[in-house]
Order: structure tokens, then C-alpha cells, then sequence
């Protein structure tokens, strides 16, 4: 069937982000006694999480949003702009 | 002061079901948050704290998972044309002033009245201000459900129309969400009030977004897409102050981020399923539902300060008990709001897109 609103979707990003996404929970899980012992200090590392937390936003927010176009859950078509 | 060996203490050890259940209140916290701009963070720092992490953690690392949650709301919900970046950074500047005056009311509380004290305090503030605004908003959408106005553009309240009509030279400032210019001091008080609520009961958008509504005069979908905004400024200043103190934990914060990621971008996209209503409904039903459960709670902490006849401790622990369940029931009831309002509106485009289709046959 060739209809128009066949739209290539972003299978391969949503893996590598998901990919990188795993990797970074699993490094903070299993490295959390020094990444604790750190941030734990206050001060100056109270930048630390600040950052993770971008980190984390960034990858695992690309993923997400990919996840659900994967999904076949997007947006309204209609409605783009609110009044 | 916070060396290693007293963060060893702040920081619980996690388990698998912890982990899950985290990552699930942070899904449905993140659904709710990404449709009407907050929500979650009163089950969520409860939660954390029946696992034994202490009350100053659980509030730092929600916020820690706030932040960027709402920032990636915020992105999402900006493709749709819904956020008012410039109302939003306005707001959350004197917001973030409310959290530190909120913040330090509470310290003083906490000194002269002790814990159950400071507990009496944040319900009550809870009980009152969801009772007015809460029981405002949930009229507000029943009234536009019963009239039949649902399609309609929302009124700008007389309030509203007033705000927008004072002109205090200087001070005037053109906001898109309002298509109109008004005087930032009129942002101020209710930047603060916002602020001071998020300090007090973690959820500012309780004030945040009926003010911006009802006050300012936006549109309900961009009020809540600008609170994000706020709750976004709001939260990466106050993580940092308590990250300062070494207060947040990271794996929390992160194991919640995790869900409400998920959570946020549905949320965000069921924004453009419906219609504005459904916002102020969402929004007024959790708020109701939840005044309950703080009101549960009210004569325990009285009893606690002697104000009352003392409650057995069989009644107080099963009164915590419905209290954290009430909470949950008003965030499972708003994410099914949520979900339900998103299913119909993809059913009613697919009806259409079909229909569209039958006649191009």
C-alpha cells in the first residue's frame, strides 16, 4: 500500500539510546558506594548530580520520546498551535 | 559536615522492588506531570520515605528528578506550541524566592513547634489551599462540561480582564500565552505564592497553573506547559541547594527519572488529544482527592502536639495508612483521566482519518 503517511521510524536511534541509556543506569547502580561517597560531600560536587541529571534527561529523554514513536504513539495531527 | 560516613547514612540501601516501585510511581507521576504541568511529588517523597529514606533526602531528590523531567516536558510540549518560555522564566525567578521564604518558614516552624508541628503546618496548608483552589478549578470544568462549551475558546476571567487592562508604566511586559501585555508586578505574588507551596507541599503548579488561568488569563493548555518551565527553574535551583548540603540522592532521583521520562512524553502528548477542560478536570479531581488525605492526617499531628486528646497508636497508624493510599488513588485516578481522554481523541483521528480516506475512494 502505498500511502503517503509512511514515515520512516527512528528504530535505530531509539536503540543506541537505549543502549547508552542501560549503560548509564547500570554504571550508576554499580558504581553508587563512590558516586554516593561523593555527592554525599555537598560542596563544590553538588554539581555532580546537576550534570548526571542533564546526562540522564538528554539520553534517556531521546529514548523515551523515540520509544513511543516506535510505538506508534504520537501527537495529534491537528491542533499544532493553541489559541 | 556531610562527610562520607554520614552520606553512607542519608543513603539507603536500594532493592529491586524499591527500584520498581520507584520507577512505576514516576511513570503515572510523569504521565500526570507532562499533561497538567506537576503532580506526582506527593506520593512520590512519601513513598521514598516509607522506605527509610530521611524527609530532607526524599524532598532533594524529588527535586533532582524534577528538573529535567520538566525539562523534557517542557521541549515536547513547545513543538506543540504551548509553553510561554518568557512567562515561564518570570514566574520561576520570584518562584524560586517563595521556595527559599517557604523553605525557611518551615525551618522556623520545625525549631519552635518540633516535627509534628512543622507536619500540621504542611497539611493544613494542604487541606486549605486545595480546598479553595482545588474545589475552584473542579467547578470551574464540571460547569464547562454541563453547559456543552467543551469546544469552545476558554473565557479570560473579569479578574483576568482587569490584570491585563492596569498598565503601571515600566513594568509592562508582553506574554505570548496571554496575547497581551501586563505589569510583572502582578507575576511577582504569584510566582512567590507558587514557590512558597512547592516549599511547603512539593507541588506548586497547585497555585502555579489556576493563577496563570484564572489571574493572568492563559489558556489552560498553555498554563500548564508554562508551568513546567517554572517547575524547571524552580527545581535546578533548589537541587543544587540541597546538593550543596549533600542532601540528594542520585540513584533515587534517577530511578524516578527513569519512569517519569516515560510518563512525561504520553503526557505531553495526550495535551493535543483534548480539549482544555480536561486539564482543569484532571487537575481539580487529584487536588480534591488529595485534600482528603492531608485532612486524614490533621488530627493525628494535633494529637501529637497535645492540641487534641491523645489517638491510639493503632488509629494513627491506620489513619497514615488510608491517608498514603488516598494519594495514590488521586494519582492513579488523574493518570486514567489522562489516559482514558488520550484514547478516545486517537480513536475519534483514526475515525476521521478513515472517513477522509473513504471519500478520496
Amino acid at each position: 500500500m502505498a500511502e503517503s503517511k509512511v514515515r520512516k521510524k527512528p528504530v535505530g536511534k531509539m536503540l543506541l539510546m537505549g543502549v547508552i541509556s542501560v549503560a548509564l543506569y547500570a554504571l550508576l547502580l554499580l558504581k553508587q558506594d563512590v558516586i554516593n561517597g561523593y555527592i554525599g560531600q555537598g560542596g563544590m560536587y553538588a554539581f555532580l548530580p546537576i550534570i548526571t541529571a542533564f546526562l540522564f534527561s538528554f539520553v534517556h529523554g531521546t529514548f523515551t520520546g523515540d520509544f513511543w514513536t516506535v510505538m506508534g504513539i504520537e501527537a495529534a495531527k491537528k491542533k499544532k498551535e493553541v489559541k | 559536615m556531610h562527610d562520607i560516613v554520614n552520606a553512607a547514612a542519608n543513603f539507603i540501601n536500594l532493592d529491586t522492588a524499591n527500584i520498581i516501585y520507584l520507577f512505576l510511581v514516576g511513570f503515572v507521576g510523569g504521565l500526570v506531570s507532562g499533561f497538567i504541568g506537576s503532580g506526582g511529588a506527593f506520593v512520590l517523597t512519601p513513598a521514598m520515605m516509607s522506605m527509610g529514606v530521611p524527609g530532607l533526602v526524599a524532598v532533594a531528590s524529588n527535586m533532582c528528578h524534577k528538573f529535567p523531567k520538566a525539562l523534557i516536558g517542557a521541549l515536547k510540549r513547545a513543538k506543540y506550541g504551548q509553553v510561554d518560555v518568557k512567562l515561564g522564566i518570570v514566574l520561576g525567578i520570584s518562584a524560586e524566592a517563595g521556595v527559599l521564604y517557604g523553605a525557611h518558614i518551615q525551618e522556623s516552624i520545625k525549631k519552635s513547634f518540633g516535627e509534628a508541628g512543622s507536619n500540621l503546618y504542611v497539611s493544613t496548608a494542604f487541606v486549605v489551599i486545595l480546598a479553595i483552589v482545588g474545589g475552584f478549578v473542579l467547578l470551574d470544568a464540571w460547569k464547562t462540561y454541563k453547559s456543552g462549551t467543551t469546544n469552545e475558546e476558554e473565557k479570560v476571567t473579569k479578574l483576568a480582564k482587569w490584570v491585563q487592562s492596569v498598565n503601571i508604566p515600566g513594568t509592562m511586559v508582553y506574554f505570548k500565552s496571554l496575547n497581551a501585555r501586563i505589569s510583572v508586578l502582578f507575576t511577582i505574588p504569584l510566582g512567590f505564592a507558587t514557590g512558597m507551596l512547592a516549599a511547603t507541599i512539593a507541588v506548586g503548579g497547585f497555585v502555579g497553573v489556576p493563577s496563570m488561568i484564572y489571574v493572568l488569563g492563559a489558556p489552560s493548555l498553555m498554563a500548564s506547559a508554562t508551568e513546567l518551565v517554572i517547575a524547571f527553574v524552580m527545581g535546578l535551583g533548589g537541587s543544587f541547594k540541597y546538593a550543596m548540603h549533600g542532601l540528594v540522592d542520585i540513584r533515587l532521583a534517577m530511578i524516578i527519572l527513569a519512569g517519569s521520562l516515560f510518563g512525561i512524553q504520553l503526557g505531553a502528548m495526550g495535551t493535543t488529544y483534548v480539549k482544555a477542560f480536561t486539564i482543569k478536570m484532571v487537575m481539580g479531581v487529584i487536588m480534591v482527592i488529595v485534600l482528603f488525605s492531608r485532612a486524614l492526617m490533621v488530627p493525628v499531628y494535633m494529637s501529637q502536639l497535645g492540641l487534641i486528646s491523645e489517638i491510639a497508636a493503632d488509629t494513627t497508624k491506620m489513619l497514615k495508612s488510608v491517608s498514603y493510599g488516598i494519594m495514590i488513588f488521586a494519582l492513579a485516578t488523574g493518570a486514567f483521566i489522562v489516559l482514558k481522554a488520550m484514547w478516545q481523541g486517537r480513536r475519534e483521528q483514526r475515525l476521521a482519518t478513515q472517513e477522509a480516506l473513504g471519500h478520496v475512494k
